[in-house]
């Protein structure tokens, strides 16, 4: 088992009104080992999308990702680098998808044209080897009729098609680690399957790591090795998949099952979870869940650090100390 | 609060904003003072004692040719360059938001007629059609002017409008006001005319600016504000034949209409972000 | 597409007659006989009033005037001048040379230094740089031109004496000059109005464009540009510019009025033998049939431009191009 990616205390700040700034991204740490997927589950708002983007450093200005984390690719710290070396990962170590494939590529492009700029970017080849990688990258993605697709423009392009153009271009020089952002959230459901499927795929063959960002539990059952939820920009409980859904703990994850409706067995009413999410200006002392939480208590005053439950199973709460098996 | 006053307040509260603002408030409060502590330019004391003398204690921008005090003719100058600007712009946007708004509501033929009358008008650019128009007098009537001038300004802000107007009618609170079997007129000015204000103040207030230069511009072709009733782009124009020896009496009433649009042009630029945040 | 063409071609050609038709009414509107003024100004014997007159075909019912000048700006024949009695076209095909020349100048200068700049700015977002630019671009939007056309008029060509300050070229230069020195000397004699008119229109140019890019920098796309490596200026370049060039073609077509404006008022400082000084000088005489061909010139010129623009806009965007 190698371990390919390592984010260690990873903290994003905002500026705010009166002049200091929040973390929006506050302490979050976790490891990817090579072929293994990780889902990062949360509502929006919980820093989720931010984390993916700090591991390339697209942070959005004006937010700024905070010293005192790592986020290690074997020996290098993506944290250190700047300029060429910073540009040599993105999509050479790191690949990247985003949620919305129609406002995600260029209009003025053809497909084949994106795809073999990602493959230039890093490949000495020439441009006919590249449309070659091109075409070779659509058919691995399951997109019909590949010749014809290189030379259309994204908007004549179906949904679907666009996200598997997406993770086309993503792959174009081979990464190591696929960062998906919501990859299927703007796709119809029968379309979202076929996309999960394409990203299994490529695991397999591939040998590729995926973070998979998504607020959808659903798409995570069955599919993602580990599970980490995160809320207000930590995370909260992480656990092998089977052993998240068979016995979620903390109480948010607890919240997010008990709300979601179930198809099989009685109709019951819909449990949500009390109250909604603070913004970062508004974040408690001490657990950040504790105004929602039915299960707080005195100490929940202080802040929680993430408690071992069982093995591989952690979560952020103090009741750990209590339910340890 | 009604969202044209707190678009201006916003709008004042940008630096730039109070900057614009305050020159224009600076320059109305000098004209209206004006004729209280300055000659009037358009009395010629001494033909030729005091001619062309550079700027000094006793005449701060210098004297022009015919000896008088350029101070007094440049803010003189501008109660007449002022004066023309907002009313002719007032027309502008009336006509403007009139067009705009039959286009936008009634659309179909109506909208069709009037905006490709509008493309046609925007074919010949304004300077001309202002040309041909004026051309007709020997001595142009200051009234005439500002008609003129206000009647060719319009076309854009109709457009302008005709968008704005568009945009809200497919708004729900608008479709809620049909649904109930509101009569037109009250939709009109009670929910498309408020909130076309916001673009149709930011459209004002850079017109004056616009104004200001095209008078500037038919005063220095000879077709503006006649003499002897001083006027920055008529000084301009004087001061054409004496510019070598006598520079300062170009150069100031070109300053006061710098002055002038650039602050204009802060003050709408401000507006603009305030009513339309998005743009920032 | 080759409808679409035939389509705006069409819109085109209406809009351009609508513009004339306008034209028409103005002129007819107006109060005032223009004949009657010119009684005023100088005397003329009843034969030549009525000559005159019929040439102009004033006594004509309304409708029958508007044919007859249809016909005539369908076939080229736009009046004769009162001042110069000479044919309007002719002197309008002498004129134009030198305003194209001036013009091309300053679209060539604002379509590199403009767009350089003005993408500059926005990469530059809020630096120093970028603030002292948005400055000056305040300050060039606002100048009246023949304010400024005065003023370095006097500064660099009376004061400073470098460069010339007046006309097309020097009249003592004859034409067995060679050619070098004839093409620097126009040249030398371009410098200042087309620098006039380049610091009028560049400010408004420089913003539009930073405003352009700034938009399309936020777009997700850039996003995936980085995040598949691509290097900072091909992100700039490639990516960001080639989509904040339609607003730009947009400018093209709503500035290329200011410039034919702006032209009027530079020429007629400069005494540049253009179109635009023509029109100023024909204002000053009252000359209305001269005055009106400038104008239909004009109105030609901006609906042509306007339909270039529309022509572009399908070329770059395939969007457009091919739905």
């Amino acid at each position: 088992m190698s371990r390919v990616l390592e984010v260690e205390n990873l903290r994003v700040s905002f500026p705010a009104e009166g002049g200091h700034r929040v973390h929006a991204v506050d302490g979050v740490s976790f490891t990817l080992d090579r072929g293994e997927m990780l889902a990062l589950v949360g509502e929006s708002g919980c820093g989720k999308s931010l984390t993916s983007l700090a591991l390339l450093r697209l942070v959005p200005g004006p937010g700024r990702i905070d010293p005192g984390g790592a986020i290690r690719l074997g020996d290098i710290d993506v944290l250190h680098l700047e300029g060429e070396p910073l540009r040599r990962i993105r999509g050479k170590r790191i690949g990247m998808i985003f949620q919305d494939p129609m406002t995600s590529l260029n209009p003025v492009f053809t497909v084949g044209d994106q795809i073999s700029e990602g493959v230039r970017a890093h490949l000495p080849v020439s441009k006919r080897e590249a449309r070659d990688r091109a075409l070779h990258l659509l058919q691995e993605v399951g997109i019909p009729d590949p010749v014809a697709r290189l030379d259309a423009y994204p908007h004549q392009l179906s949904g679907g098609m666009r996200q598997r153009v997406m993770i086309a271009i993503a792959l174009s020089a081979e990464p190591e680690i696929l960062v998906a952002d919501e990859p299927t959230t703007a796709l119809d459901v029968t379309v979202q399957a076929q996309i999960l499927e394409v990203l299994d795929r490529l695991r397999a063959s591939h040998g590729m790591a995926v973070l998979l960002i998504t607020h959808d539990l659903g798409i995570v059952a069955g599919r993602a090795d580990r599970v980490a939820v995160m809320y207000a920009g930590q995370i909260v409980e992480e656990a092998p998949t089977p052993a998240l859904f068979a016995r979620p703990s903390h109480p948010y994850t607890q919240g997010l099952f008990a709300s979601v409706p179930r198809l099989h067995g009685p109709v019951e009413r819909l449990k949500p979870i009390g109250g909604s999410v603070p913004p970062p200006s508004a974040w408690p002392s001490g657990c950040r869940f504790r105004p929602r939480c039915p299960k707080a208590f005195d100490k929940c005053g202080a802040m929680p650090p993430l408690l071992p439950l069982e093995p591989a199973h952690r979560m952020r709460c103090w009741l750990a100390e209590t339910e340890r098996s | 609060m009604n969202p044209l006053l707190a678009a201006v307040r916003t709008a004042i509260r940008d630096p730039r904003g109070r900057a614009g603002l305050a020159f224009l408030a600076i320059l109305a409060l000098l004209t209206l003072v004006a004729p209280i502590f300055l000659p009037d330019p358009a009395a010629q004391p001494d033909p030729l004692g005091a001619s062309n003398l550079p700027p000094s204690l006793m005449h701060l921008f210098g004297t022009d040719a015919l000896s008088r005090d350029v101070l007094s003719r440049v803010v003189w100058g501008a109660r007449v360059s002022l004066a023309i600007a907002l009313l002719a712009v007032a027309l502008s946007i009336s006509l403007g938001a009139l067009v705009g708004i039959a286009a936008g509501y009634f659309g179909g033929a109506v909208d069709s007629a009037l905006m490709r009358l509008v493309d046609g008008a925007l074919a010949v650019p304004r300077l001309f059609l202002l040309l041909l128009v004026l051309a007709v007098w020997e001595q142009i009537p200051v009234a005439m002017l500002v008609l003129f001038i206000g009647v060719t300004g319009w076309f854009g802000t109709s457009r302008l409008v005709r968008a704005e107007v568009l945009r809200i009618r497919e708004e729900s609170y608008v479709r809620a006001a049909e649904a109930l079997g509101a009569p037109r007129r009250r939709i009109i000015f009670r929910h498309l005319l408020p909130n076309a204000l916001g673009p149709l103040l930011v459209a004002a207030t850079l017109g004056v600016g616009d104004v200001i230069l095209v008078e500037a511009g038919l005063s220095f072709l000879g077709l503006g504000v006649q003499p002897p009733t001083p006027s920055w782009g008529g000084m301009i124009l004087d001061a054409k034949s004496v510019l070598v020896t006598a520079p300062w009496n170009a150069i100031f009433p070109g300053l006061a209409i710098l002055g002038t649009v650039i602050a204009a042009n802060l003050f709408g630029d401000a507006l603009r972000d305030a009513v339309d945040p998005r743009g920032a | 597409m080759g409808r679409w063409l035939a389509r705006r071609v069409v819109q085109a050609l209406l809009t351009f007659v609508l513009a004339l038709t306008l034209l028409f009414a103005l002129m007819r509107l107006a109060p005032g006989d223009p004949i009657q003024r010119l009684e005023g100004e100088r005397p003329m014997s009843k034969a030549e009033i009525a000559r005159l007159r019929e040439r102009f075909g004033v006594d004509q019912p309304i409708w029958r005037q508007y044919r007859t000048f249809l016909g005539g700006v369908a076939r080229g024949d736009l009046g004769t001048s009162i001042e110069y009695n000479r044919p309007v076209t002719a002197m309008l095909l002498e004129r134009l040379p030198a305003t194209v020349l001036l013009g091309a100048t300053v679209i060539l200068v604002n379509f590199t230094l403009g767009i350089w700049l003005g993408v500059r700015q926005a990469r530059r977002r809020g630096s120093r740089e970028d603030r002292l630019l948005t400055t000056a671009s305040l300050a060039g939007h606002a100048m009246p031109s023949f304010w400024l056309g005065l003023v370095l008029a006097w500064l660099v060509g009376v004061r400073l004496r470098w460069l010339p300050s007046a006309g097309f070229s020097n009249p003592l230069l004859g034409p067995d000059a060679p050619l070098s020195a004839r093409a620097g000397d126009v040249a030398a004699h371009l410098v200042l109005p087309a620098l006039t008119l380049i610091l009028v229109t560049l400010a408004g140019t420089m913003r539009f464009q930073r405003a352009a890019m700034l938009e399309v920098l936020r777009l997700p796309y850039i996003v995936t540009a980085r995040a598949k490596g691509v290097a900072e200026r091909g992100v700039t370049w490639r990516h960001a510019w080639r989509n904040a060039l339609f607003p730009m073609v947009t400018l093209f077509g709503l500035w290329l009025p200011l410039l034919v404006t702006g032209s009027v008022f530079v020429e007629a400082v400069f005494a540049w033998p253009g179109l635009g000084s023509l029109a100023a000088s024909a204002a000053g005489n009252r000359d209305y049939p001269l005055l009106m061909g400038t104008a239909i010139l004009a109105g030609a010129l901006l609906v042509g431009a306007s339909l270039a623009t529309d022509l572009a806009y399908a070329a770059l965007d395939p969007r457009v191009r091919l739905s």
